[in-house]
């Protein structure tokens, strides 16, 4: 028998040290996986490592990467939001449709070119203060609110355009999806400037580490003074703003606004920002690694893609990586997902 | 059979580096109360989960009157030889009483369920047990006390004649612990075996006959309750001589100048209660768990709304149920549960001890150093400022909710239970940096069911049915007192 006649200090430390130096590096678990993806493209294809094919795969996955940005802040701050594919469609429709004239497809309101960008923002804003409105007020499931607003938002697309495309888009409209700065096109730009900005604010402001506090315990949040109803409901609002930046991109890359714009990409939302350790029950993960879980779903894509693998199967393909891509981050961070 | 009816003989346990046990051993004998005591981290878990099948042993055996334990995979053959009734509930809060009691064994056997049955056997076993609860009520809908019976009742229904009992006292009330130990005592006259783990020592010379203290993963000493007195006990668990030594605060200079003025404030289950804490005082709250003291002090803090009144601190008036508010008037608060109000468990000390102040910006090193001086001057044991809080001990977690709560330099502290479940050396130290904090001209209410807590402050009010039924100076004796909080006159 030993008397100790100081508290251990020692004891609890090393699985402590362990957890944290891990922690530490899960954020960069799919960096090995990127670049091992790189090199089986450019094994199978010449021309992946090209710039140009490069290009292309950033900037097809540019609007999907948006939308994950959004939904891996409001997943982090422990709610989710299903109907942000909807806003996607809805929103530059909706703003397009208040200028067209009838005869175009428009509601013959006839409102100012020049108030399409502007519009279709706020429209943004009103469907996140909706949602959060519908959940932190009156108390709904945030689940079913916001499933039963990707239907209804959806629903609503296809009437105020009958199912039919906007063809006829302002100038304005066009513009951020189909330019290019510097060599990059605008919309990866404006990828890279929203995520950088989202990383910036979730590491180093107050604001930004508060999604952490409430996601991981909202009762310990509320009780350090944060308030918590309100960052949840600017995380919503921010969110579907960036759906609605993802629909202009969209609408200016294809010329339109199609009545299917954003439809089925939800899936993808959810299966990039859990591949990049994002946790469903909130509280955990980073923008970093769910940018990484989108750029690697876009080179798996892309490789399919370029393999000529049919497009009856392309879907099933895809399907199958989400679930192998799951699999493989499961084991590289450790980490069970609920 | 044997006379005993648990045996852990060289039991070693390592968590990766962390040795958990070290070669430690307990013979608890056939129908005693037998407590294990030890301060957080002493190893007092690790050896729960050994002795219910949880872990299995790097070495050592164990063995339940007489036969050696069941492969660790069968878990049906440890519920019958050992039953334990964990801190944290094990019923599934949405189903009923009987569907709990016979959980995964609803079908009696039968292959079907007949829920006539089911509820008919619940009932028996209810009544065997005289636990007063309906068989077809939700779990959800019952007390913490109820639910803690109704566990017990599950593990014995199940066959088990030893059951664990972990910090069963934590969550109830005075009269609902003594109600909990008269039905100890009356199990006991029926051979139950209990093994008793509980940071009050009190509660050990109340219903156990033997203790066990564990030191740093080492047994230190097992002996016969009388043969021990209250000094041996916390030198064995310390490793230090003396009692608690918490600081009393009679010499601490006082004054006349008001700081927190609350005046005929009414709220959820308290109504107009007034008070004026000055510079440098410490005012207890006492009562029972529904006497209102816990919401007092929460609305206080803005954490619930108050119909009427107003709280007031160095004479501006702070808005109602607002916590910024209330933090930057300068009102600090150590909420009263740490895991449901006090920490978010996934994040680093420095994160949680920073969660009040941080400024807009949020500089790494800057958080990195408010962390360290925290575990600096709080005494916090850990790796540093990195570290997550949910791998600290139980006393060390709420070192940190109380650096949280002192991080932006409040002038009036609210610390609502700050020390439950922590063991006695991180008791010393929190009630240690109360007292700093009131020599300093702070002013602190301590909201607290611990004499121990009391002790350090300057008078105490007792809170009864949502009133201030008695106020007691410094110099209370503990009958007087806990007669006050039971709600029975004494004068």
């Amino acid at each position: 028998m030993t008397k100790a006649m100081t508290p251990p200090v020692s004891a609890p430390t090393p699985p402590g040290k362990q957890k944290f130096q891990f922690a530490r590096y899960q954020d960069l678990a799919l960096v090995p996986v990127i670049i091992l993806l790189l090199i089986i493209g450019a094994v199978l294809s010449p021309i992946f490592l090209t710039p140009g094919n490069l290009i292309a795969v950033l900037t097809q996955q540019s609007e999907l990467s948006l939308l994950v940005l959004g939904q891996a802040m409001i997943l982090i701050v422990g709610k989710m939001d299903l109907s942000l594919e909807s806003t996607v469609g809805l929103a530059p429709a909706l703003a397009v449709a208040l200028i067209i004239p009838a005869s175009a497809g428009g509601l013959d309101v006839g409102l100012a070119a020049w108030m399409a960008l502007p519009l279709c923002l706020l429209i943004g804003v009103a469907i996140g203060g909706l949602n959060g409105f519908l959940i932190l007020k009156v108390g709904l499931s945030g689940f079913m609110v916001t499933l039963g607003m990707l239907t209804m938002l959806r629903g609503l697309q296809l009437a105020i355009t009958e199912g039919k495309s906007l063809i006829d888009v302002p100038e304005s409209f066009l513009y951020l999806g189909s330019t290019t700065w510097f060599g990059l096109p605008a919309a990866v730009w404006i990828c890279i400037v929203c995520y950088a900005a989202g990383i910036f604010v979730l590491k180093y402001l107050r604001a930004g580490r508060s999604l952490y506090a409430v996601g991981g315990n909202s009762e310990a949040a509320r009780a350090a003074g944060i308030r918590v109803d309100r960052v949840v409901w600017t995380v919503l609002i921010i969110g579907s703003v960036l759906a609605v930046v993802a629909g202009i991109l969209m609408t200016g890359r294809l010329g339109s606004v199609a009545a299917t714009q954003g439809e089925g990409m939800i899936f993808q939302v959810f299966a990039a920002a859990v591949i990049g350790g994002i946790s469903l029950q909130g509280g955990k993960g980073t923008l970093f690694g769910a940018l990484s879980g989108v750029l690697m779903l876009g080179l798996v894509e892309q490789i399919l893609r370029l393999q000529g693998v049919s497009g009856f199967y392309i879907k099933a393909s895809y399907g199958a990586v989400i679930i192998l891509a799951l699999i493989v981050t499961r084991f590289a961070t450790g980490q069970k997902q609920e | 059979m044997s006379e005993f009816a648990a045996i852990a003989r060289g039991v070693t346990k390592r968590f990766g580096r962390t040795l958990a046990l070290d070669d430690v051993g307990i013979e608890i004998r056939a129908g005693e109360s037998h407590a294990l005591v030890g301060r957080n981290g002493a190893g007092k878990s690790t050896l729960v989960s050994v002795l219910t099948g949880m872990q299995v042993p790097d070495a050592g055996e164990i063995s339940f009157f007489g036969e050696p334990a069941p492969p660790v995979a069968d878990r049906a053959a440890w519920r019958r030889h050992v039953a334990c009734v964990y801190q944290k509930s094990t019923v599934v809060p949405e189903l009923s009483v009987a569907e709990n009691l016979f959980i995964n064994r609803q079908d009696l056997g039968g292959g079907l369920i007949s829920w006539k049955k089911l509820k008919a056997e619940a009932s028996t076993l209810l009544e065997t047990y005289d636990v007063a609860v309906r068989p077809d009520s939700l779990v959800s809908t019952l007390t913490v006390e109820q639910r803690q019976l109704v566990e017990i009742a599950r593990a014995l229904s199940i066959g088990s004649r030893f059951v664990i009992l972990d910090e069963p006292t934590a969550q109830l009330d005075g009269p609902a612990i003594e109600r909990l130990f008269d039905r100890m005592r009356s199990l006991q006259d029926k051979g139950v075996t209990f093994l008793f783990i509980s940071h009050h020592l009190q509660e050990v010379y109340e219903v156990c006959q033997t203790v066990t203290v564990y030191r740093d993963a080492r047994h230190i000493v097992t002996a016969p309750v009388a043969e021990m007195s209250k000094p041996d006990l916390i030198e064995a668990m310390t490793g230090e001589a003396g009692g608690l030594n918490v600081p009393s605060g009679d010499d601490r200079p006082s004054s006349e100048d008001q700081i927190l003025t609350v005046s005929s404030l009414s709220g959820d289950h308290f109504s107009d209660i007034s008070l004026s804490a000055s510079r440098g005082e410490v005012i207890g709250l006492a009562g029972s768990a529904s006497s209102g003291k816990h919401e007092f002090a929460e609305t206080v803090y803005g954490l619930r709304k108050p119909s009427v009144g107003t709280i007031s601190v160095n004479g501006s008036a702070v808005r109602g149920g607002d916590v910024p508010a209330a933090l930057k008037a300068g009102i600090g608060c150590v909420p009263r549960d740490r895991h449901h109000q006090g920490l978010v468990l996934d994040l680093s000390i420095a994160e949680n001890a920073t969660m009040s102040t941080a400024g807009a910006f949020v500089w790494p090193s800057a958080q990195r150093s408010a962390g360290a001086t925290a575990i600096a001057s709080y005494d916090v044991k850990a790796s540093g400022p990195d570290q997550p809080v949910s791998d600290l001990s139980g006393g060390n977690q709420q070192k940190v909710v109380m650096a949280r709560a002192l991080a932006g330099d409040p002038s009036v502290l609210v610390l609502i239970n700050p020390t439950a479940g922590v063991d006695v050396k991180s008791k010393e130290s929190l009630l240690g940096v109360v007292d700093a904090q009131a020599r300093r001209g702070k002013a602190a209410i301590v909201v607290s069911d611990e004499l121990d807590d009391l002790r350090v402050c300057d008078r105490v009010l007792v809170l009864f049915h949502g009133q201030v039924v008695r106020e007691f100076a410094r110099g209370w004796r503990d009958q007087e007192l806990i007669a006050a909080i039971e709600g029975m006159s004494s004068e």
